[in-house]
């Protein structure tokens, strides 16, 4: 039986709560029964803003830390913020782009470089795929698509029960009828630099 | 038109536990619905406001949860079915009305959504209101899903038509914020209009008739305590010789434990879901069937407690546990893999923890940088707060900031630092009163519009009377910003077919006594530095209005962002007043050419033009230039 816990994090206002409500209409449009959860608290930008997708035979609509299958990370610190709920077998996706927080804006702190970001989560978790998904965003027309690219780099692994045309569907039929088709470009370059090696900075075991 | 009102009987959408309440009210005929939006309760509310633009029911956003009772009390006295949804802290402020409405009694089913918040994600306190359920007397219903969320409510509705007693739907923000798989039912069609009938002496709460109506509530509860035990939303599952009791949301986590743990032939697990009155002749016979029990509930110890006392009167011995060094905490909310954990040790089963991954911040030889919540680029609060920084610099004068909920709270983190005390809903003001009198200190009190009007207008009443000495800044940016922008009685920007009469909230504070009154677009900084510093030199109760509307609500009605952008012409040199005053999120500081230089993130930056006004290095930027 299926058991699949999936674990969004960003940065209020990137979209991780459209990512993981296109990825659930998915699901249950492909006949499943997904459980999803929001942690937004108050509604100002800037903070963390995380989502879950569950998928199977689970009742839990939360996940534990060292329970996250998938980690789709919308900005380089927070993928490594989530490293907190990764397996050693966790696929993580990761955009490499930086939103500075405040304190790193101020000149408080300084902002991690984001190649030791990545090296430390490469070194942890069973696979890395990295990249620019806000540049392959603004590419495909809208800043706010990186939700879509990196849905389009998820379906591109071929570890979900939903295939992508699943989710361009759900991307037609549930999201603003403005943005449709620079979310559809942008899925389809996620897709594309999922399938790009250099992108890969560790492999998933087979 | 609405989500809601779309897909034919039997279809299975993807809703918020929110939302699984609203559609379910609908499919019971709830006729009026009425709310103070409170995070996680708010998309109750918003969802309702939606479809009450069809007609299909009334509906309000009321100045504040006792409104909302109360309102919604009146529709259900003449025969309506009504809802009122509010966050767990709302009952505070809605208890009066429901301790007493208890007596009264309801005709048309009163469902009362307390929507409570393990872990505080967007609170002031993580109180347990099932205590309240137990304190009112009234029946109360937990769900552990948004399908369960959808079935509670349909059957509150139900519920509290047989008992005459309005019922409690309690539900925490994991059930509330979760997006579950919820099955359509039939729509009700819009109810007939309702009438009351006239029967003072059940229902005029005067010493005598009351006498009379508690004795009846006690008779209810009894009655309710024998649906309990029929409810199928209590429940006996598996054999075994382990006891394991939840309710809420823990349920689903003991059910995916027992199924990971392999646990379901050695576990009777007692799931309860109508959990006010208990059903204590079922607790008793599962107190009978095990050798040890384990309670697994988030927050305060409620069955646990019930329990000991219920085994205790009926003269069973079998150990009861729930809370406790190596159980369960009573701080914050589960997760699945901590009730795993406890569940197992409990049973004395072999588990394997998940291996946790060394911590991000060993791994990275360095913490990693927090990132708070911040006030947005172009809020119009920092620019107020900026103003009476700077008025209080000038007079040479310490400020003592008494605050209140909303937004603006977070000016309570550097570099803005004008937040020192604060409760709850409208006591920045009466606080203030406290402050001021025992310290003689200068006392700038702050409130937002949306609070002023929910629980600011008996305070400064109470302050003028007293002749209190204060400073009270009312941050009036047109709508309730925190909780997704509802409206409230001072709008005038209002969201699409609103049909709400404007309350003139300047008119309001003269009206309750105040004299020495400003009023300022606090974007404009000469005209508000220049009152916020007469207003703090005055004496006495005094109201600085400072007017200027949430720029994401504006850019959210009218769906697009002004366009105006700012940069920093040249070298700024070391100057730090921005960073250190101002603290604007679209400003960050770069190291170039060993030189830390000031800098405007273009696409952070709001164009409300406040920061030009400061520093002649601000300058607009150039068309295509960043």
């Amino acid at each position: 039986m299926l058991r699949m816990r999936i674990f969004m994090t960003g940065v209020g206002g990137q979209g991780t709560l459209l990512a993981s409500r296109v990825l659930g209409e998915a699901a249950l449009a492909a006949g499943f029964t997904p459980l999803l959860s929001e942690t937004h608290g108050m509604a100002q930008r800037g903070g963390v803003v995380t989502s879950t997708v569950i998928l199977g035979d689970l009742k839990s609509p939360i996940i534990s830390p060292g329970e996250a299958d998938i980690v789709l990370a919308f900005e380089a610190l927070e993928a490594l913020r989530a490293l907190e709920f990764c397996h050693a077998h966790t696929l993580m996706l990761a955009n490499t782009a930086v939103i500075p927080p405040y304190p790193v804006a101020v000149g408080q702190v300084s902002y991690p470089p984001v190649g030791d970001m990545l090296a430390v989560v490469a070194g942890q978790v069973g696979g890395l795929l990295a990249f620019d998904a806000s540049a392959l965003a603004r590419q495909a027309g809208s800043p706010l698509a990186v939700n879509m690219v990196l849905l389009g780099a998820l379906a591109a692994t071929d570890t979900l029960p939903v295939s992508a045309e699943d989710l361009k569907q759900v991307i037609r039929d549930k999201t603003n009828p403005r943005f449709v088709d620079a979310n559809l470009t942008a899925f389809d370059l996620g897709a594309a630099a999922a399938r790009d090696p250099e992108n890969w900075h560790r492999r998933p075991a087979a | 038109m609405s989500e809601l009102l779309a897909g034919q009987p039997g279809e299975r959408r993807l809703f918020l536990g929110n939302e699984a309440i609203a559609r379910a009210a609908l499919e019971a005929g709830v006729a009026l619905a009425a709310c103070y939006p409170g995070t996680p309760s708010s998309e109750i509310g918003d969802r309702l406001y939606e479809v009450s633009r069809t007609g299909r029911l009334v509906f309000e956003y009321s100045t504040n949860e006792k409104v909302a009772l109360e309102v919604a009390a009146g529709a259900s006295a003449a025969g309506w079915r009504a809802l009122a949804s509010m966050k767990h802290v709302g009952v505070n402020v809605a208890a009066d009305a429901l301790m007493t409405l208890a007596y009264v009694g309801v005709k048309g089913g009163l469902v009362l959504v307390s929507a409570d918040d393990p872990s505080l994600f967007s609170s002031q306190n993580e109180q347990d209101n099932r205590l309240y359920a137990r304190f009112a007397g009234i029946p109360m219903l937990e769900p552990e899903s948004p399908q369960e969320a959808k079935d509670m409510t349909l059957a509150a509705f139900a519920l509290s038509e047989e008992l005459g007693l309005p019922v409690m739907l309690r539900t925490t923000t994991r059930v509330n914020h979760t997006r579950g798989v919820v099955s359509l039912g039939e729509l009700a069609p819009p109810p007939p209009p309702g009438r009351f009938v006239k029967d003072p002496f059940s229902l005029v709460m005067v010493p005598a008739v009351a006498r009379q109506a508690h004795a009846r509530l006690l008779a209810k509860q009894e009655r309710a305590r024998a649906l309990a035990e029929s409810s199928p939303f209590n429940r006996l599952l598996g054999s075994g010789p382990l006891g394991v009791v939840a309710s809420g949301v823990a349920a689903a986590y003991v059910a995916d434990a027992l199924l990971e743990l392999g646990l379901q032939d050695r576990v009777t697990f007692l799931r309860l879901g109508f959990t006010y009155p208990l059903p204590e002749d079922l607790i008793a016979r599962f107190l009978s069937r095990v050798d040890k029990v384990l309670v697994v509930e988030e927050l305060e110890p409620y069955l646990e407690d019930a329990l000991k006392a219920l085994a205790q009167s009926r003269g069973l011995t079998v150990p009861i546990r729930g809370k406790g060094e190596g159980l369960f905490s009573r701080l914050y909310e589960f997760h699945p893999g901590l009730v795993r954990r406890v569940l197992a040790e409990f049973c004395q089963m072999p588990h394997e923890a998940p291996q946790p991954l060394p911590a991000a911040a060993e791994l990275l030889g360095r913490p990693l940088p927090e990132r708070p919540p911040i006030l947005c680029p172009g809020c119009p609060h920092r620019a107020m707060y900026y103003a009476i920084k700077i008025a209080l610099r000038d007079l040479g004068v310490e400020g003592v900031f008494p605050t209140d909920i909303g937004c603006y709270t977070l000016g309570l983190l550097p570099p803005l630092s004008m937040a020192d005390y604060l409760i709850c809903m409208g006591s920045s003001i009466t606080t203030a009163c406290g402050l001021s009198r025992a310290s003689g200190q200068k006392v700038v009190a702050f409130i937002g519009d949306s609070t002023f009007f929910h629980g600011g207008l008996t305070g400064l009443a109470n302050a003028v009377h007293n002749r209190h000495d204060l400073l009270l800044v009312i941050l009036d940016n047109g709508t309730t910003a925190m909780t997704g922008h509802q409206p409230h009685p001072g709008v005038t920007l209002t969201p699409p077919d609103y049909p709400g009469q404007p309350v003139d909230l300047a008119a309001v504070v003269r009206g309750l006594g105040v004299t020495q009154f400003w009023r300022v677009n606090p974007l404009k900084y000469k005209e508000s530095l220049a009152a916020a510093k007469e207003a703090v030199a005055a004496q006495g109760v005094r109201v600085l209005l400072a007017q200027s509307p949430c720029p994401l609500y504006v850019a959210r009605l009218k769906g697009k962002r002004p366009t105006a952008r700012f940069q920093i012409s040249g070298d700024c040199g070391e100057c730090r007043h921005c960073l250190e005053y101002l603290g604007c999120p679209a400003m960050y500081v770069t190291e170039a050419e060993s030189r830390r230089q000031l800098l405007i993130d273009p696409d952070l930056c709001a164009g409300c033009a406040f920061c030009v006004q400061l520093c002649d290095h601000i300058r607009p930027a150039k068309r295509g230039k960043s």
